[in-house]
């Protein structure tokens, strides 16, 4: 029934928004905040925090999929507070999630986001170089973060990084001493999405600061199906815009897609599109349902990342030059897909 | 909502399969590779008793019931073939109980037929069936189809040649079983007038003229069938009276055949794949090759990739076979769904062997071990039941709602 709005949404709002937004940086007023109105954090916030839910991950990787189906930056902005609010859910004490988690939930949209990509070519996520030191019964953080949506508006910034070894979480308020944001980021793709590299230089938070119980297997996982339910949605877009396509294109005296070359390519997209999909599914019903999934997780981003790769190349190949052309949505698709390793931490289910 | 657990008692007796697949079938795997045309009876008679008293399995779908309550036999059917075809391929194809046969018999025969032509499977000696569509001249292109069926009193008179029987000397020499062979009753009608009949064993006109010398699943005899005035009673045509005076239903009839079966050989695929992916992941490993998870691509050796590749391949294309046979056993029509999991299958097992061959050199290219067997018995499954291109046209026309005429 969610799914259903979520879909809605993304047809009727996201999508007709998309080319526009892309074009001038910045997504339309009212869009992100109409987004927010569907509920999707609050499903999976308990009652006693202020939702009116519980977290699944099944159902999550549903609504990425259909939001990241409508646009990715549009999906990407609403998921933005899911991806501080799920980590302190899942890892906080009772005391941090009543006091961050109500304040997220209880009014409209507001940018508290998290801080998880680092600015390597080999960036790993259980190896993170940004550094928390113990000092005076609290942290000093220093490092770098990229890819941090909306950082220049940001009330609150949980930062992933590594106390001795294992990486942790930190929710830092905005203004801090020590902390910089940076110009906004100029990427391939997501270009409405205002992202931002942010500098971390001793950076001191007191000691309840940090996730009291952070699995962060646990949160990697939910970060990997959530992104890459996303590029089974871009993927899906892709797929979909070229097979009507096809279908539409005559040439030789017949439309294109009663060729065979056009015909197996989309074949093709559409059982690579169903079996990464299906990896994430069971990554997230592993999630639901207490089974290891960091591994199935990970494969399954590998997967979806692949897909969405080949999908939208080819979306851009059976629209030929007119696929080159940025009056067709197929060019965006494909800059969007190939960054989708780098989105990361951009949206959790 | 979806589940992505296996109930229970298919784990139970894949654990039991998988000890059949162990002790039984990879210690003879070698030797039937290398004695072309003799059956494995020792695996016959095994199984024929081990299937029997497990309360009469077989490895073809049994009748199906009508009564809409949920069934488990395609999704059962997936686990095991999977787990026979991980110990041996060739000797999974001679499994007896059952084949295609038997198959079509259940997906499109009328009540009295199922009786008549599948109570024989669970007597005293193991039994075999299998599908004769194929001929010289006509392989994906049924309409091409040049064996007749004749109309003579109350018997049908079958003329013409078939190929590529898969397990015909077993199913018509070596054991009274039967042959399912399509042929038209009306050449002028193309595909509308093909109708399947059951031939069985000992039938005067129908004879294996020749077996074929293979590149792999040696184990299992591929026949070469000539009927030559063969009578089968009327009553040998499957399906129903109603269907046989539709004569589109007709065709669609043995068309349900090759949905329902095309998961399962998808999971025959995919055993082989993951036997080669473990006799890789071992070969690595006793050489203190590591293969670690979690690392972006850009850190990881080029055996880690090539490996941890393979592993999605093979997951995505588990996944899709599994949801084909879910939606089997759900009654949902999977023409579009068994496609796409034959496509995957077929495209994983091929490249995971060829690659794993490569990868482990000499190793992987020596008779010693099976993985070189393996890449010779993965490609049938990209071939036989369809070939990938056949799978991809399927596919292409579902998704875009052509039909042959639009596309093909």
């Amino acid at each position: 029934m969610l799914v259903e709005a979520v879909r809605r949404y993304a047809a009727n709002d996201l999508r007709p928004a998309a080319h526009e937004a892309d074009e001038r940086g910045e997504l339309p007023p009212g869009l992100i905040a109409k987004g927010w109105q569907l509920g999707l954090l609050q499903a999976s916030v308990p009652e006693r925090f202020g939702g009116f839910g519980e977290r699944s991950a099944v159902s999550g990787v549903l609504a990425a999929e259909e939001l990241a189906w409508g646009d990715l930056a549009g999906a990407l902005a609403i998921l933005t507070p899911n991806s501080f609010t799920l980590p302190v859910l899942l890892g906080g004490s009772d005391e941090q999630k009543q006091d961050w988690i109500s304040e997220v939930i209880g009014s409209g949209w507001r940018p508290f986001v998290a801080a998880f990509l680092e600015p390597q070519f080999d960036f790993t996520p259980g190896e993170l170089r940004t550094i928390a030191a113990s000092e005076n019964g609290g942290f000093a953080l220093s490092g770098k973060k990229t890819h941090v949506p909306f950082a220049a508006q940001a009330e609150q910034l949980l930062v992933f990084a590594d106390l001795n070894g294992s990486p942790q979480a930190f929710v830092v308020p905005r203004p801090a001493d020590g902390l910089q944001i940076g110009d906004r980021q100029q990427l391939l793709g997501l270009h409405a999405l205002p992202l931002f590299e942010i500098t971390l230089d001793h950076v001191r938070v007191p000691a309840e600061a940090r996730l009291a119980s952070l699995d962060f297997p646990l949160i990697l996982a939910s970060f990997q199906v959530a992104i890459a339910a996303a590029a089974i949605g871009v993927s899906r877009a892709g797929h979909e815009y070229a097979l009507q396509y096809a279908k539409q294109r005559e040439a030789f005296g017949g439309p294109i897609a009663q060729k065979q070359a056009i015909a197996f390519m989309l074949a093709e997209m559409a059982t690579e599109i169903d079996g990464a999909r299906l990896m994430v599914w069971e990554a997230a019903w592993q999630l639901d349902h207490g089974v290891p999934a960091s591994k199935s997780a990970y494969l399954a981003l590998l997967g979806a990342a692949d897909t969405a790769m080949m999908v939208t190349d080819r979306a851009v190949q059976i629209l030929g030059g007119h696929g080159y052309i940025r009056e067709h949505p197929v060019e965006r698709w494909m800059r969007d897909a190939r960054g989708i390793q780098t989105f990361l931490g951009l949206a959790m289910v | 909502m979806i589940s992505f657990e296996t109930p229970q008692s298919i784990l139970e007796t894949v654990t039991m399969i998988e000890a059949v697949a162990t002790e039984m079938m990879r210690p003879a795997a070698r030797y039937y590779d290398e004695h072309e045309h003799e059956s494995p009876w020792e695996y016959i008679n095994f199984m024929h008793a081990a299937l029997k008293a497990a309360g009469g399995l077989t490895m073809a779908p049994s009748p199906s019931t009508e009564d809409g309550t949920p069934r488990q036999d395609y999704q059962r059917l997936a686990h095991y073939i999977e787990a026979l075809s991980w110990g041996d391929a060739g000797l999974y194809l001679c499994t007896p109980r059952g084949g295609l046969g038997a198959a079509a018999v259940s997906a499109t025969g009328t009540p009295e037929q199922k009786t008549r032509f599948l109570e024989r499977f669970n007597g005293e000696t193991p039994i075999f069936s299998s599908m004769a569509i194929t001929e010289p001249q006509a392989g994906s292109d049924t309409a091409a189809i040049k064996t007749t069926a004749t109309r003579d009193g109350d018997h049908w008179v079958l003329n013409g040649e078939k190929i590529f029987v898969t397990g015909g000397q077993k199913s018509l020499v070596e054991t009274p079983g039967f042959v399912v062979v399509w042929a038209t009753i009306d050449p002028a009608a193309g595909r509308e007038g093909i109708r399947s009949f059951v031939v069985e064993a000992g039938t005067p006109g129908c004879t294996v003229t020749k077996l074929e010398k293979k590149l792999g699943i040696r184990a299992s005899d591929t026949a070469a069938i000539l009927l030559n005035n063969c009578r089968v009673p009327l009553n040998n045509m499957l399906g129903s009276i109603e269907a046989k005076a539709q004569s589109v239903e007709g065709y669609k009839g043995v068309l349900r055949t090759f949905a329902a079966t095309r998961p399962l050989v998808a999971a025959s695929a995919l055993g082989i794949a993951r036997a080669a992916l473990e006799f890789l992941k071992k070969a690595l490993a006793e050489h203190g090759v590591e293969i670690r998870y979690g690392l972006p691509r850009s850190r990881m050796t080029n055996l880690e990739r090539e490996v941890i590749d393979m592993e999605i391949m093979l997951r995505s294309a588990w996944l899709l076979t599994l949801r084909a046979v879910w939606m089997a056993d759900s009654r949902v029509p999977i023409t579009a769904e068994a496609s796409m999991s034959k496509i995957k299958a077929g495209d994983a097992v091929v490249r995971i062997t060829q690659r794993a061959v490569e990868l482990l050199g000499p190793i992987g290219y020596s008779r010693e071990h099976l993985l070189e067997k393996w890449f010779r018995d993965a490609k049938i499954n990209d071939l036989y039941e369809g070939t990938g291109q056949i799978n991809r046209l399927i596919v292409a026309r579902r998704i875009l709602g052509y039909g042959r005429k639009e596309l093909n």
